[in-house]
């Protein structure tokens, strides 16, 4: 295989670029949101109107009900619409033209028409910013057929995935952890993508399965570090799309270990954990040793106070814990 | 003449002046704490828009209900929201209003007929819009007002919100606080209309544009909308014109890419601190005598903040259901 050449940059650069590059390439792509069009304002669409101009990176009213079901006409009408909704909770004014159209009118019209939208959805805790402004939602929208949903947890794959999500002939919910956006890591150069539809092992091991969402693949990650000084070699797969949900390569990490902890940031119940886990013991039953365990958020809201959202939230000690509680 | 259109004593305009002043140093305070790292969560001041809290708040009767935006410690505190309780709040005690859950950009007290700062843009005025029909039901002639940003008025929840209030002639009072901005975008670009005021017309109520750097002249146009509602005529929309002095939010700077310092020194020389004391003729020792009071008034509410207790790890299960 002839060696890729990498280079260092961060998640929201990743994005930056993937934007870039998908622009450049396909004329009929552009972008709407809140506040995109002045670089200061979010790292991931710095630059983008400068070099694109504001025909095609168009700053939006308030009115995410309206420009989202904007981008579902102009989506119908053979353009590329990519939104920015600043964070997952603000998308929740615009349910309808996602859940009831974007989803819904390919087949509803019987193939006549494709949404090629991509709605990217920074979300995510951890920051003191309340019930309000730090849900992690990916888990409705996997329950609304004809949608795309994609979670990349470093670099390498936001760049991958957002421009397989653009170049995608179906509506993409693309979910960006904001806690991640300065996270650095390898990304090849060029124009690189990543399929959709394909968990990828992060760590490789032999004693346990860590499956983690998000921001919390990188706990994983952090927690199989902490593992293996105890000497628990701990193997870590991240879905990236969930759906399509990559069942045969979760459950393939699986029979190799027999043991697995699912961590997301969502909330527990009707999570996206319990979906990978009903998935993964349906595709694998004969060779778990011990029950799925969940690591999620609690089932309240996430409060603003430092020490409590650290109560509510998932975290490496609590992804530990779990393996450990398995080992056991 | 009803009772909200009495003319104003002195003794309420000096009292206008001093909640104006108190939102002023309430602010500036949470500000500075905020920098120091002692907020919890996020802060927007409403620095520079004080003329259209009080001269709004000041015509409501305490049963009268309000709700707010994220930029509401104005409104709060000109509704008679618990100073130490809001404080604690933004310091993330157990003994702040919304226990260290909500933070500034929830605070609530409705015991004082404050029925929240809503963080989402827009998602108060249908509520507003529900308060009024319980108000209807009620037939108390109470009033709900509901404050937002000219960023919110592009929000289809105005847009709905306004209809209904229309057409069941609800007491509600819908009240624009046009500061120029939404974030870091222009109330020229994001608006069809010059005046947002206008929009009423397409929704049959009365609407008009205010100087919200003037708090009497705020205060006359919702002495009218009041006694309207109350007397069940329905709905008003009241767009005031003003100015954020700070930057939008946390990490935004005071200028921005979005706006220079000549637009900003222009509403400066209007700041409605100044204009309050020329037209009520506040004297420089009532000025020194009120800043006295408002400084121990926040001294007190901090020091019952800062000696409060934080919440406890099994809060985070409290109060989630009745
Ligand atoms: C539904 C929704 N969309 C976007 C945001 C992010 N946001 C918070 S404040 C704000 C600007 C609000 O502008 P305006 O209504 O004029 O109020 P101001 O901040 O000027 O007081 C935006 C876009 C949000 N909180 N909720
Ligand atoms: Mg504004």
């Amino acid at each position: 295989m002839p060696e890729v050449k990498t280079r260092t940059i961060s998640y929201s650069t990743a994005i930056n670029e993937a934007l870039h590059e998908e622009m450049e390439r396909d004329e009929k792509v552009f972008l709407m949101g809140e506040d995109i069009a002045l670089s200061a304002i979010s790292p991931a669409t710095a630059g983008l109107g400068d070099r694109f101009g504001h025909e095609r990176v168009r700053n939006t009213p308030i009115s995410e009900l309206g420009f989202t079901g904007a981008a579902v006409g102009a989506a119908m009408a053979g353009y590329r619409p990519v939104l920015d909704m600043r964070r997952i909770d603000f998308m929740m004014l615009a349910i309808d033209p996602i859940a009831n159209q974007a989803a819904k009118l390919r087949y509803m019209l019987g193939g006549q028409v494709s949404i090629p939208l991509v709605i990217r959805a920074p979300e995510g805790g951890g920051s003191q910013n309340g019930p309000t402004h730090s849900q992690c939602l990916e888990a409705w929208f996997i329950q609304v057929p004809g949608l795309r949903v994609i979670v990349p947890s470093d670099p390498a794959d936001a760049k991958g995935l957002l421009k397989s999500a653009i170049r995608e002939d179906n509506p993409v919910l693309f979910v960006e952890y904001r806690a991640l956006y300065s996270l650095e890591g390898p990304v090849p150069e060029g124009d690189y993508t990543e399929p959709i539809g394909k968990a990828a092992v992060k760590r490789e091991g032999s004693d346990i399965t860590l499956i983690g969402i998000g921001s919390q693949a990188r706990n994983c990650l952090e927690a199989s570090d902490l593992l293996a000084r105890e000497g628990i070699d701990a193997e870590v797969v991240d879905p990236r799309t969930i759906n399509p949900l990559d069942v045969e390569g979760l459950a393939g990490s699986v029979r190799k270990t027999g043991k697995c902890v699912i961590a997301e940031e969502g909330h527990k119940s009707g999570g996206v954990g319990a979906e990978i886990a009903a998935s993964v013991q349906e595709a694998a039953f004969g060779a778990l040793k011990a029950p799925i365990i969940r690591v999620a958020a609690l089932d309240v809201p996430v409060p603003v106070h430092t020490k409590l959202e650290a109560i509510v939230l998932p975290s490496t000690e609590k992804v530990v814990s779990a393996a450990k509680k398995l080992l056991s | 003449m009803s009772e909200d259109k009495a003319p104003l004593s002195e003794e309420r305009m000096q009292a206008m002046y001093r909640d104006m002043l108190r939102i002023r140093r309430f602010e500036e305070t949470a500000f500075e704490l905020f920098e120091q790292g002692e907020v919890m969560g996020g802060i927007h001041v409403s620095i520079g828009q004080e003329g259209c809290s009080v001269g709004a708040c000041s015509t409501l009767r305490e049963d009268d209900a309000i709700l707010t935006t994220h930029r509401g410690h104005g409104h709060s505190i000109a509704k008679g929201t618990r100073l130490p309780e809001m404080m604690a709040e933004l310091l993330g005690k157990a003994t702040g209003l919304c226990h260290a859950k909500g933070g500034s950009m929830h605070i609530a007290d409705v015991s004082k007929g404050h029925y929240g700062a809503h963080s989402i843009v827009g998602s108060n005025m249908p509520m507003a819009v529900g308060i009024g029909l319980a108000f209807h039901f009620e037939g108390k002639g109470q009033v709900a007002v509901v404050f937002f940003g000219d960023g919110a008025a592009n929000e289809g929840s105005f847009h709905e919100s306004l209809n209904l209030a229309s057409i069941w002639k609800l007491p509600v009072i819908f009240f624009c606080e046009n500061n120029h901005f939404a974030s870091s975008t222009r109330v020229q670009y994001a608006t069809s209309v010059a005046d947002i005021s206008a929009r009423a017309g397409g929704y049959d109520i009365p609407g008009v544009t205010v100087d919200g750097m003037d708090v009497l002249a705020v205060h006359e146009v919702m002495v009218e909308a009041v006694d309207r509602a109350r007397r069940g005529l329905g709905p008003s929309l009241i767009e005031a014109k003003t100015y954020r002095y700070f930057g939008h939010s946390r990490k935004d700077p005071q200028f921005g890419p979005y706006r220079t310092e000549e637009e900003w020194n222009e509403w400066k020389a209007k700041d409605p601190l100044l204009v309050a004391e020329e037209i009520l003729g506040v004297t420089e020792t009532q000025k020194k005598a009120h800043l006295d009071a408002v400084e121990d008034e926040l001294q007190d509410a901090l020091a019952f903040a800062r000696q409060s207790p934080e919440p406890e790890p099994d809060d985070v299960y409290e109060d989630l259901y009745a």
